[in-house]
């Protein structure tokens, strides 16, 4: 007789259990292995969704339990889309979104190769390079707050230092014009040491034979990279930017700690606008429907963006 | 002083005898935000939790979140709090929504008459609808947005004469809006005592509330109305009056001409900070930071001094100041009203106002020593006088965050003009209307 765990379990467990267990199938068996799981995401991911779904067609608010609800069709749909307002918290999304991956993506980029070339306290640099993504996104936008501060602060003395400036002549968080890249600057800083980290991986994938075999052929650095590097690495960089563009498209606490979404609306990003709709005006039957927006167009870009990071793998 | 002080204490000693206790002693848990005023609050509890037996626990919030902290609480019918300050504002929900209990029975049962508190106070902090005898909370803290100065710099011969040369006119408090803007503007990028200072530091936060209070305060001078005629939510021509505008226009002057560089999302802690550190020659703020600001080591005392918001066409104070109300979701209700009850006591309101708070009972504020008994004490008699409230109706949030953006955004941010920024705040408004069907 064996004496495994499963088998000292199966001993144990009561005759009149057993047998009602040996009559199941193993599909049936399958399917209570499954079931919490299902139970769970039904409870906390599908029937939000759903509720969220309907309550986006109601007049709800939270804060009014005694307050009829209407049903309201597609009104709340047709003010945000039709809302001026709206449209710039997209643009101020969209401006925030394209230039911090596309900073963070060629500066991460360019890190991971300096450090993958092997060299005396690399793995010191690596932890210094990575420090930022350790810390937390209130504590960043509070010291930035600090370092942007027109007349102490040490971006602006710096940036005064190297262009004859005086400090206290500019606002990076006050300014209409500067505040949008006060912010894709703290999040550059914060999140690049990620995408160095994922193509620091890439980079390390790839077989030194291929390079050795390139070198046979006389093939030139820069052949080399543009031909073996950037290929290979590319899935690689293709996953960070999906990361970081689901993440930033929720981005809330560090902008939130810099400047409020102000001066002003110009750094109200659409996560801080759906915020203060729901849980400050308490309009929820009105966020709802923006948040489905915001869910069926994050959902629809990660789609197509998989798709096209699925071709790139099958090369 | 002195006077008030020991009158307090001997009444507040009978008072204690006199308060009905409970049998069963209760933990007790208020709810307020986190500032001065709050700890002489748990220093004046004391004597409650030794006359009645019940303990105080104390849960304060930072201001910016305290509004977001406590309508959570309040909408979820959270029982964390038993007794709330909860801002003037959120009278209009607290009643409407059941979130407080009505006081009137309890008032009548315990000879507590809304006669004794100032009229103002009465009128914003406790009654719902707006003026009617309906009462769900007792006023606990008056409060107005008022203004304080550096007093040794304006007493400086050197500065004086070179605001006279200046203005044409002796540096003294400002008797006006454009003499407090003219003052601003003088003591602008001057170099005192060898570091550069600024004219005055105002509110110009986004997040919460920060920038419409500070607009009121220029506003309600110039004569600004929420409606033509009360009650009938009739904005046009109201809110975007002639005079509106021109307010609207002189706070962004002040904004880019007598402020420190920077200011552009700031409120009660930046003005603070600002003044304190030596920064501004000018500063506005809650009447609950003065007795903290004259205690100041650095730049109070005889370095500091305080003035009403100036008048402009009227007077006008943007009214601060809570009341107190008991939370109807609360189990120790009994307990709680046992609190309003001993709070309400003459005796207890002098040693309130003596301890730091702002009291609202008549007995404190005609008394013949209140105005002498602290610097400010004649300037807060002056401006709860001529206070004017925010909307307090139930979807005051969504009013209050529509006239942030709005303001912001021309004030701070430059975008459009003063005209086209009322004109928007009453489209926004007027939908707000919509939506609770009162339009």
């Amino acid at each position: 007789m064996s004496s495994t765990p499963i088998d000292a379990a199966a001993r144990a467990t009561p005759k009149r259990i057993a047998r009602k267990i040996r009559g199941l199938s193993d599909r049936a068996i399958a399917w209570i292995f499954v079931a919490p799981t299902i139970f769970l995401l039904l409870a906390i991911n599908i029937f939000p969704l759903i509720w969220t779904i309907q309550l986006s067609f109601t007049n709800y608010k939270a804060n009014r339990i005694g307050r009829e609800v209407k049903n309201i069709g597609l009104r709340n749909y047709e003010r945000i889309l039709t809302d001026s307002d709206i449209w710039l918290n997209m643009q101020a999304t969209a401006h925030f979104l394209f230039w911090t991956i596309t900073l963070q993506v060629i500066i991460g980029f360019f890190l991971a190769w300096l450090i993958h070339r092997n060299f005396k306290g690399n793995a010191f640099w690596t932890t210094v390079i990575v420090l930022p993504m350790m810390l937390s996104p209130a504590v960043v936008g509070n010291f930035w707050k600090f370092l942007y501060q027109p007349q102490i602060g040490l971006f602006n003395y710096i940036v005064g230092f190297f262009t004859g400036k005086d400090p206290s002549s500019f606002e990076m968080l006050g300014s209409v014009q500067l505040a949008p890249w006060s912010i894709v600057i703290v999040d550059t800083w914060m999140w690049t040491p990620f995408v160095m980290l994922i193509c620091l991986a890439g980079l390390r994938s790839i077989p030194d034979y291929i390079y050795e075999a390139a070198e046979i052929d006389r093939a030139s650095k820069f052949r080399q990279f543009w031909t073996i590097t950037v290929p290979m690495v590319l899935p690689f960089l293709m996953l960070a930017v999906l990361f970081r563009g689901i993440e930033n498209f929720k981005m809330f606490d560090l902008v939130v700690q810099l400047t409020g979404g102000g001066p002003g609306s110009t750094t109200e990003l659409t996560s801080i606008n759906l915020k203060r709709e729901a849980f400050e005006k308490w309009r929820t039957g009105y966020a709802s429907a923006y948040a489905i927006i915001l869910f069926v167009t994050v959902f629809g870009l990660a789609s197509i963006y998989v798709k096209a990071l699925n071709k790139v793998k099958e090369r | 002083m002195r006077k008030i002080t020991s009158a307090a204490l001997g009444a507040a000693l009978a008072g204690f005898a006199s308060v009905p206790t409970t049998a069963a002693a209760e933990d007790l848990t208020l709810c307020w935000a986190a500032w001065d005023p709050a700890n002489a609050l748990v220093e004046l509890s004391k004597e409650f939790e030794a006359q009645s037996g019940h303990n105080m626990n104390f849960e304060f919030v930072p201001w910016p979140n305290f509004a977001d902290r406590m309508l959570n609480e309040l909408n979820s019918g959270g029982k964390l709090c038993d007794l709330l300050i909860g801002d003037s504002q959120w009278i209009g929900g607290g009643a409407e929504n059941g979130h407080y209990v009505k006081l009137n029975d309890f008032f009548d049962a315990n000879d507590i008459s809304m006669d004794d508190f100032a009229p103002a106070t009465v009128y914003a902090y406790s009654t719902w609808p707006k003026g009617t005898p309906n009462y769900y909370a007792l006023p606990a803290m008056g409060d107005a947005n008022g203004w304080f100065y550096r007093a040794d710099w304006f007493a400086d011969p050197e500065i004086q004469a070179a605001f006279k040369e200046a203005t044409g006119r002796d540096l003294a408090e400002p008797k006006s809006q454009k003499e407090l803007l003219e003052t601003a503007q003088f003591f602008q990028g001057r170099e005192i005592d060898g570091k550069t200072v600024y004219g005055a530091a105002i509110f110009t936060e986004r997040g919460s509330e920060g920038i419409t209070m500070g607009v009121t305060s220029a506003l309600y001078p110039w004569g600004f109305k929420y409606e033509n005629t009360p009650g009938e939510y009739d904005m046009e021509g109201a809110v975007n009056s002639a005079e509106a505008v021109e307010a609207l226009e002189f706070y962004k002057e002040f904004y880019e001409t007598a402020t420190p560089p920077g200011y552009t999302n700031s409120y009660m802690g930046e003005s603070l900070d600002a003044f304190k550190s030596g920064q501004v020659a000018m500063a506005m703020n809650w009447f609950a930071f003065f007795p903290g600001l004259y205690a100041d080591p650095n730049t109070g005392g005889d370095k500091i001094d305080f003035f009403v918001n100036p008048p402009q066409n009227n007077p006008g104070s943007t009214l601060g100041g809570q009341g107190i109300s008991v939370v109807a979701y609360s189990d120790k209700q009994d307990a709680a009203l046992e609190y309003i009850k001993w709070f309400s006591d003459p005796a207890v309101q002098a040693k309130w106002w003596e301890l730091g708070g702002y009291s609202a009972h008549n007995s404190v504020l005609n008394d013949p020593g209140f105005v002498d008994s602290q610097p400010f004490a004649g300037d807060f008699l002056d401006a709860m006088g001529g206070v004017q409230d925010f909307w307090q109706e139930p979807a005051y949030a969504e009013l209050l965050l529509a006239m942030q953006k709005r303001v912001h955004d021309y004030v701070v941010a430059g975008q459009g003009t003063a005209q086209e920024a009322l004109d928007l705040l009453i489209e926004d408004w007027t939908e707000v209307f919509e939506d609770e069907g009162k339009l």
